[in-house]
């Protein structure tokens, strides 16, 4: 029976749940162990679990990203914690140059079954520094999978697949989402590559993932009680991406929004709108349309980050522009 | 794996013999293999056969050679781009070695990875690594793996006195010395200190020249050795690989050596003079054992020819081979990209 947990909870079962089911799943990063996890999601499995399991390391991400990479060569399945995902920046090289590559420059030699997990994206003040959502930036590689759950049951049935997955997953939590609750599953792994239909609707498309797609679903409610039916995408995975998914929609309502925290060069909008134009053109009665972060490094006051971010305002317009309703 | 990697007489990784009269013979006929091969490669570098960089081990041979006659069967080893020779000392056969270079299908990776990843894991080599020092964090990580799997394996990580700088080696560093308190990281830090990173030296490099000595802000035992004589390094290997196999602990090695050829190609070796070189060229590792071995009277002139021809032959061969196996197959692009489905993520 489904229960209701926290974001947060649902995380932390998912990563029990691995630890039990296979000795080779190790957790490895800063001040998970003995301190207990910034994001307490690692809270007391140093005691349950042991030292050589519960890897606490002094701060190097690149030195840590790295040993786990080499451990998941060997057949070890590590989660490494990013205390932020901010800091891996400083693992990058590890990440793209080794863990995402070395598969396909050994002629399929080894697998790096490794999964690097830690909060994404801003919204609690952060900050320039530790407010980035990499989803496009990784996105960009072969050789890895990026995924962003927006909630508790994703969260845990896509950290499940993670930790089954043979190659390299890059796991961006929203953050800013660890204490909402939702209903969570026994053991039920997502499977990556397939989005989520967050809300049925037959006038326009709003596409998102993590902490955007709640953000879509108010303003689905707002435009609804204006007669417009919104359907929103939740994609969860990045890469795979589910382009079928978000091609059936369109077809259905010839008009889609994409939304995303991230800034807008460059980014997912960018893709998910160029995949439209190129599989669903003929379907389209408008251009799509992208709401995304502005274009700064993201401000600490609060009027300030809350400018710097999507709005509920933003996503309603937008979408009354691709419907070519008036402004209101 | 590892039976082909044993000195003749088959002393490798009991720890204390020295190889024997034969295996010295066997790893002298090692060294001019990857001696030859190198020049071998060089030739079809600049003809335009091999592609991308190069990078030849022409003068650092007894240091690869003698470490890699203590690899048992499970060990792993781990390098850089200068990989060449890590490949061919541990059997890997020379023709698919040079087959790599040429990006042929028959290549150690298939063709997929050219000199920089020479990859054969089932004798024991996981890899050539393009980025100095990247690799090193991978070593530490394979060393904790093994122990956690409850192996009595470890890990020999080659690398440069370019790596030294960088600051993955001091993060992966100061992680092996920390794991390595309790025995959990059984991992051999083999520096090949040729004196350059590139054309920069290593007084240019570091104020505190002194490599081995930098393993000591990690509490991490270190020595160094000659690393232009091949007996020495085996004493050395024979003695550390049988350490580190019963601690668990990380030990470093600073083999001082020297890199008779340019670094790769467009060097133009302003950073050093001729007489430098030729001052170490006077210390020639395979020169050296040879003069050794003659005076011990286990080799003869004309046993020297023998070798020295049946090598050239063999690397004919390697090159012949190469220059006739098959490119990759089109559909190769899109292979190994992903573990357990290689499909492409994404239309085109």
């Amino acid at each position: 029976m489904p229960e209701i947990k926290t974001y947060r909870e649902a995380l932390r079962e998912a990563i029990i749940h691995e630890l039990d089911r296979d000795e080779s799943v190790v957790l490895i990063g800063e001040d998970i162990g003995v301190y207990g996890g910034t994001q307490l999601i690692t809270v007391d499995l140093l005691e349950q679990y042991g030292a050589k399991r519960v890897i606490d390391t002094p701060i190097c991400e690149g030195g840590f990203t790295g040993a786990a990479i080499g451990m998941a060569m060997m057949g070890m399945r590590p989660i490494v914690e990013m205390m932020t995902m901010n800091f891996s920046f400083l693992a990058v090289d590890q990440i793209i140059q080794n863990a995402a590559k070395v598969r396909y420059f050994s002629g399929g030699q080894v697998k790096v079954p490794l999964v690097i997990r830690g909060p994404n994206g801003g919204g609690v003040q952060l900050s320039a520094q530790h407010t980035h959502s990499l989803e496009s930036f990784y996105g960009h590689f072969p050789g890895l999978k990026v995924v962003a759950p927006a909630s508790p049951n994703d969260a845990k049935g896509m950290m499940l697949t993670a930790v089954r997955d043979d190659n390299c997953v890059i796991f961006l939590e929203a953050g800013a989402l660890y204490g909402t609750k939702g209903e969570v599953d026994e053991d039920n792994p997502i499977p990556f590559g397939k989005a989520r239909i967050a809300r049925d609707g037959g006038d326009i498309t709003l596409i998102s993932y993590g902490r955007q797609v709640a953000l879509c679903l108010q303003a689905a409610d707002t435009l609804a009680a204006d007669g417009i039916d919104a359907e929103v995408i939740d994609l969860r995975s990045l890469r795979p991406l589910d382009e079928d998914a978000i091609v059936k929609s369109v077809e259905k309502t010839h008009r889609a929004v994409a939304v995303q925290e991230q800034w807008r060069w460059f980014g997912v909008a960018s893709e998910v709108a160029a995949i439209i134009q190129d599989r669903a053109f003929d379907c389209l009665d408008a251009p799509v349309e992208r709401v995304s972060g502005a274009e700064v490094p993201a401000p600490y006051a609060r009027n300030l980050e809350l400018a710097a971010f999507p709005d509920e305002q933003q996503v309603i317009e937008a979408a009354r522009r691709v419907l070519y309703r008036e402004e209101k | 794996m590892a039976k082909a990697a044993e000195p003749a007489d088959g002393q490798a990784g009991d720890g204390r013999a020295g190889p024997g009269r034969e295996g010295l013979v066997d790893l002298y006929r090692q060294m001019v293999l990857v001696r030859m091969f190198e020049e071998s490669c060089q030739r079809s570098f600049r003809k335009g056969a091999i592609g991308g960089y190069l990078h030849l081990y022409t003068g650092q041979e007894a240091v690869a050679a003698g470490f890699l006659a203590h690899v048992r069967e499970g060990d792993k080893v781990i390098t850089g781009y200068r990989d060449h020779a890590h490949a061919l000392l541990l059997r890997c056969d020379p023709r698919e070695v040079m087959a790599e270079l040429y990006g042929r299908r028959d290549g150690l990776s298939k063709g997929k990875g050219g000199s920089m990843h020479l990859f054969a894991i089932d004798r024991g080599l996981w890899g050539g690594y393009g980025i100095v020092g990247g690799h090193i964090p991978l070593g530490v990580g394979f060393a904790y793996a093994l122990r956690y799997q409850g192996t009595d394996h470890i890990c020999q990580l080659y690398l440069g006195d370019g790596a030294l700088q960088t600051g993955a080696f001091h993060e992966a560093a100061n992680l092996a010395g920390l794991w390595g308190r309790d025995g959990n990281c059984p991992v051999v830090f083999v520096v090949e200190n040729n004196q350059y990173a590139m054309g920069t030296s290593v007084e240019r490099s570091t104020a505190m020249t002194d490599l081995a000595a930098k393993f000591d802000a990690y509490g991490i035992e270190r020595e160094k050795v000659d690393g232009m004589d091949l007996e020495a390094v085996l004493e050395c290997a024979a003695r550390v690989t049988q350490q580190v196999r019963e601690s668990g602990k990380p030990y470093a090695v600073e083999a001082v050596t020297y890199r008779l050829a340019p670094h790769g190609a467009a060097d133009f070796e302003k950073y050093r003079t001729k007489e430098e070189v030729a001052q170490w060229r006077e210390r020639d590792p395979i020169d050296t054992l040879e003069r050794k071995l003659l005076e011990a009277e286990a080799l003869e002139a004309d046993m020297i020819d023998e070798i020295k021809s049946g090598v050239r032959d063999e690397v004919e061969k390697a090159i012949e081979f190469a220059a006739a196996s098959e490119q990759p197959a089109e559909e190769e692009l899109y292979t190994d990209v992903l573990a357990g489905g290689d499909e492409y993520m994404g239309h085109q």
